[in-house]
């Protein structure tokens, strides 16, 4: 008994099952030598000619290039790149009709050829001394190189094998009718062929190089034999014609009688196959140093003038391929790409030739029919005799026309190998590939979905776990022991900072730290080129975050909760500082600064009034603050009806726009969104009882208070080191008012946001609408806040006491939007004295309605500049009589005084705090 | 006398076999997949709540418990199909009237328009939209499920469902492609 070496060496040749004899048709293109082609008018290269994935694109639009040049850059994923096949310009990169069934547009690029075909800088070898089978893998990647056969599967990743192979099939066999590509170059250049399997023995080394090439080609295999004479290892062996012996697996079996396992590849039984196309452009590429541009293609067909193999650049269009040949389209021309048996119709001819494109056939009716009606199968078996994978074609064809997926598989439906046999012997002329393809792509689909599925069952799965993780969470906040009036409120803000972390997949609160890091910086630096501080606010994030950890534990010891709020008050601070510093680079307008100044004043009166309010909130009669809220609310609406009158009208029938006032305006509504919101708890009867006023127009208020109060603490930050040395206060208080302030932004945030509830009672409105109002609103608040701004300077000019004042006020109206964030949570339940929240909550909470408002403001000052001034201005005759009700001039600077000096003891203890926690 | 022998010799018998088929019943114990399991891996999941239920498996239980099995837009005829095979009911129309063979689609985000607000982030479950406070915001096309749930909450309808562009992976041999006509 002989070993299968042995029989392979003395020539033993086996059979595959199955098989057929369909009329050959080679010699139309067989009898003259490979020609070549005009330079067509222009080239378009597909990025993906291959299996796997395309490169990254290296050139540009307008970019010259040369022949050879690299114009994609392969990444991992089995991608390789693609050259330019002439020197020219790139004129365009756009998607194209691509070489599939299909013609779906695939990104390509346009090439218009320079006609001097001007070679790039070529790395040539006369040997393969001194590289290593890294090298040459390497090389073979970088020159595009993939299969030519037909699949194009890339080479480098075949000949990075990392199974032992023992045979290297080289494939000559080219058993479909009419193609001669591979005769006619197998003929020419017999040598180079074999010098490229001369490299890729050297880089697999195995026991012996197979060539196969069927009987009906004398020539080929005379001319490789003769090139092969050398080489002991290479053993060409002539195979009888049948179709499809060309196959991958079939022709593994004729040679070695070796078979590739149900779903496995030839490396699994130590076989690796190349196409001869295929390695000649190997030694091409190692020897001469030319990536993949170009190959041999076989042009034939009755149609075609001058059948015949030609030269063509990859990205020539069929196009000009046939008609360089000579081409007489008949009725109902099909021009067929690949072979009669397994290529497909080409749904345009202006389709590129690829890197797998072997034969364009353009046939006329007569010699390859239309295929007729299908019958009914009569089960003559005849496609079970011609499978060469011995499958049972008949039985596939009813599951399939079944769509009985699970039996398809079952019968092996991904082994065959659609060569279309079946078909071509069927009787009824039943189309039996396409139905196969047709389950085949179905399945693949079910699959994807099933994955698909899967994971988003996971995902849903892992989001619920995580909900009812953050459910319990909060429940156990509600079991520890009750820390007075404050555990309520606690509750209230951990649900907050549950919602909070629902909207990022990452729960900490140092995530949401980073979220206010980030925030900050953008307003700190939008002007300036981003430095890439992340890191640095990531530590930042940290440092807070354990200074927030030291204090809740310290805050768990001691009752005494000033700290805290020192701590919030000094974030806020920071916060209002870096805006501050944001705001300077804003690039002041043209100001009157007497105005500016009485309009500072009046909206630090009314800050510092608020400010001092929180400590009596408790007393405050919740229905004068339901009326004032109410009023807010109107004056809020007026405002919002007026930017829609005059968005038709246009901004001419507004008055030049008066900083002032918008400042004055900004003041009053901040004014009384904040009392509006405080008033808001108590008061919620009384208002719907009062007036049916829309919560929607509260939030709009609400949200021009924000923005104020957002501006005020700008101001603040500028002032602040002279004023802190004055008097010794209770920082406590400070905090608190902060905290207001805070709460009421956020308050009209969350309104503005959940309209849908209160709306229900009250109108049944959409509350899609509400929040953009509210967004509009808000962003015209911003603006106005910050024509205030500009009028800083001169202010301080004229009246030397003012940027004290502005700063106390300021820092109050900060300190209120910090508070804002606690209460915003607390909303649906009464009001609980305001007692000094965990600033890290608040943070956050000031934090997104900070984002909020700055968003709206960048909306607002691209699109509606006359609006706002408007707007403003019909706040501003509407308030005045409201404005000065509440403030006598003395009070105002002594409160603003006293909050100053708060502010910056807490700011001192914020900063001793932090201190310890960091040492 | 005789009777007793019988109803003893009876008796161990049918003790012995017992405690054989006893035995064998934990022995050989068929872990069987419990039926809503089964009913679930049917279901599309993409958890839009179409069917009534919060999600694919509380419907699932449903139909465990005998509801209809036609509540399920996105699986379309086939999954309705599916399931009244499985769960041995006749297949009927879709209950809402849809199309029997639904169209993929996947939601998009016209992100100059978004606003930051994060209400699709959460109403959005299988986590597949990113994007944080007052930035903007992003579907991860490949974990979209299409379930529209996201639409609805957005204040600024900035969401579009589109459908799934067909891409060469995903494209089909049309059978009938070429029409055949019957000469006479």
């Amino acid at each position: 008994m002989e070993t299968l070496l042995e029989q392979i060496e003395s020539g033993k040749l086996w059979q595959f099952p199955g098989g057929i004899h369909p009329p050959e048709q080679k010699s139309l293109s067989n009898q003259a030598a490979i020609g070549s082609l005009p330079l067509p008018e222009y080239l378009v290269l597909p990025l993906k000619q291959h299996i796997g994935a395309n490169g990254q694109l290296l050139v540009n639009k307008g970019d010259h290039v040369l022949k050879g040049q690299v114009l994609t850059q392969p990444g991992t994923n089995w991608s390789l790149p693609i050259h330019a096949p002439t020197s020219g310009t790139i004129t365009d990169i756009k998607p194209m009709p691509s070489a599939h069934p299909s013609a779906m547009p695939e990104l390509s690029i346009v090439l218009t050829p320079d006609g001097d075909d001007t070679w790039c800088e070529l790395e040539t070898r006369e040997s393969l001394d001194g590289l290593d089978n890294k090298a040459l893998i390497d090389i073979i990647h970088h020159a595009g190189i993939a299969g030519m056969g037909g699949a194009g599967f890339p080479t480098y990743v075949k000949a990075d094998s990392a199974k032992t192979i023992e045979y290297l099939v080289v494939n000559g066999v080219e058993c479909e009718p009419y193609i001669t590509a591979d005769d006619m170059l197998m003929r020419e250049h017999a040598k180079d062929i074999i010098r490229g399997m001369e490299v890729m023995m050297s880089i697999l080394s195995p026991q012996y190089a197979l060539v196969g090439i069927e009987d009906n080609k004398p020539e080929a295999f005379a001319a490789m034999q003769q090139a092969a004479k050398h080489n002991s290892k290479i053993l060409v062996r002539s195979i009888p014609t049948k179709y499809p012996s060309g196959g991958e697996k079939q022709l593994i079996k004729v040679l070695t009688s070796k078979e590739v396992p149900s779903g496995g590849i030839p490396a699994d039984v130590g076989v690796l196959v190349q196409n001869v196309g295929t390695l000649f452009a190997v030694s091409e590429a190692v020897y001469e140093g030319k990536p993949l541009i170009e190959r041999v293609v076989t042009v034939t067909g009755n149609t075609i003038h001058k059948p015949q193999n030609v030269w063509a650049l990859l990205g020539t269009e069929v196009k000009h391929l046939i008609y360089s040949q000579g081409f007489t389209p008949v009725e109902d021309q099909r021009v067929i790409m690949g072979g009669p048996m397994m290529g497909f119709t080409l749904p345009t001819v202006r389709i590129p030739v690829v890197k797998t494109t072997n034969c364009i056939l353009a046939p006329d009716n007569q010699e390859l029919a239309v295929a007729g009606q299908e019958q009914a199968c009569i089960r003559c078996s005849a496609c079970a005799d011609a499978c060469p994978q011995t499958l049972l074609p008949q039985q596939l064809q009813w599951f399939a026309k079944g769509q009985e997926y699970d039996k398809l598989e079952e019968y092996n439906l991904f082994d065959c190998i659609e060569c279309g046999a079946c078909s071509y012997v069927c009787p009824s002329e039943i189309p039996l590939v396409q139905y196969y393809r047709v389950a085949k792509a179905e399945i693949r689909e079910q699959k994807l979905e099933k994955v698909k599925a899967e994971r988003a069952k996971e995902r849903f799965e892992a989001r619920k776990a995580r909900l009812e993780r953050e459910q319990e969470e909060r429940q156990n906040r509600h079991k520890r022991p009750a820390r007075s009036a404050p555990a309520k409120d606690k509750a209230k803000v951990s649900e907050a900072l549950e919602r909070v972390k629902q909207k990022r997949p990452e729960q900490s609160a140092v995530q949401a730290a980073i979220e206010r890091a980030k925030a900050k910086k953008a307003e700190g630096d939008t002007s300036a080129l981003e430095p890439d501080n992340s890191a640095v606010a990531l530590e930042r994030a940290k440092r807070k975050e354990q200074a927030r950890k030291y204090k809740e534990e310290k805050a768990g010891s001691n009752t005494s909760s000033a700290p805290k709020d020192a701590v919030a008050a000094a974030i806020a601070r920071a916060k209002a500082k870096k805006a501050a510093q944001a705001a300077d680079s804003i690039e002041s307008q043209e100001q009157d600064p007497r105005k500016a100044a009485v309009a500072a004043a009046i909206a630090r009166a009314k800050a510092k009034k608020s400010g001092d309010e929180p400590k009596q909130g408790s007393e405050d009669d919740p229905r004068k603050a339901a009326v004032a809220a109410a009023i807010a609310r109107a004056k809020a609406k007026k405002a919002e009806q007026a930017p829609e009158q005059n968005s038709v009208s246009g901004s001419d029938d507004v008055k030049a726009d008066d900083p002032r006032k918008a400042a004055v305006a900004a003041a009053i509504a901040r004014a009384k969104a904040k009392k509006a919101a405080k008033g808001d708890k108590p008061a919620t009867e009384a208002v719907v009882k009062d007036e049916p006023e829309d919560p929607r127009k509260a939030a709009v208020a609400a949200a021009i208070a924000r923005a104020k109060a957002k501006k005020a603490a700008k101001e603040a930050e500028q002032v602040e080191e002279p004023i802190s040395e004055d008097e010794p206060e209770d920082p406590r208080k400070a905090a608190v008012a902060a905290a207001i302030a805070r709460a009421k932004a956020k308050k009209a945030a969350k309104e503005a946001e959940q309209v849908e509830e209160p709306i229900s009672e009250n109108e049944p409105e959409d509350p899609r609408k509400a929040a953009v109002a509210a967004a509009i609103a808000r962003a015209k608040a911003k603006k106005a806040a910050k024509e205030a701004e500009h009028v800083e300077e001169p202010v301080a000019e004229n009246e030397p006491e003012d940027p004290r004042k502005a700063a106390v006020a300021a820092a109050i109206a900060r300190a209120k939007a910090k508070k804002a964030a606690k209460e915003a949570e607390q909303v649906k339940e009464p009001i609980v004295e305001n007692e000094p929240e965990d600033p890290r909550k608040a943070a956050v909470a000031a934090a997104i309605a900070r984002a909020k408002a700055k968003k709206a403001a960048k909306e607002a000052e691209q699109k509606e500049k006359p609006i706002v001034d408007d707007k403003t201005e019909e706040d501003v005759s509407s308030d005045s009589d409201t404005q000065t009700e509440a403030l006598s001039p003395e009070d105002k600077r002594k409160a603003a005084i006293r909050a100053a000096v708060e502010r910056a003891k807490a700011k001192k203890k914020a900063q001793e705090q932090e201190g310890n926690d960091l040492s | 006398m005789t009777l007793l022998y019988a109803l003893i010799a009876i008796g161990a018998l049918a003790l012995v076999f017992g405690l054989i088929l006893g035995y064998a019943a934990i022995k050989y114990r068929v872990e069987s997949n419990p039926i809503v399991d089964q009913v679930d891996a049917i279901l599309p999941q993409t958890q839009c709540g179409q069917c009534g239920y919060p999600g694919c498996r509380p419907y699932a239980e449903a139909i465990a418990n005998g509801d209809e099995v036609n509540k399920c837009p996105p699986g379309g005829e086939a999954t309705v199909k599916k399931l009244a095979d499985l769960m041995g009911v006749e297949a009927k129309p879709l209950a809402g009237g849809e199309e029997a063979e639904p169209i993929k689609k996947v939601a998009y985000i016209r992100e100059d328009e978004c606003i930051g607000c994060t209400k699709c982030i959460q109403a959005c479950p299988v986590d597949a939209i990113v994007g944080a406070t007052r930035q903007m915001h992003t579907v991860i096309a490949d974990e979209c499920t299409g379930c529209d749930l996201c639409v609805e909450p957005c204040p600024v309808d900035c969401i579009d469902m589109i459908p799934v562009a067909e891409t060469k992976q995903s494209w089909k041999w049309q059978i009938d492609a070429i029409p055949v006509k019957q000469l006479d």
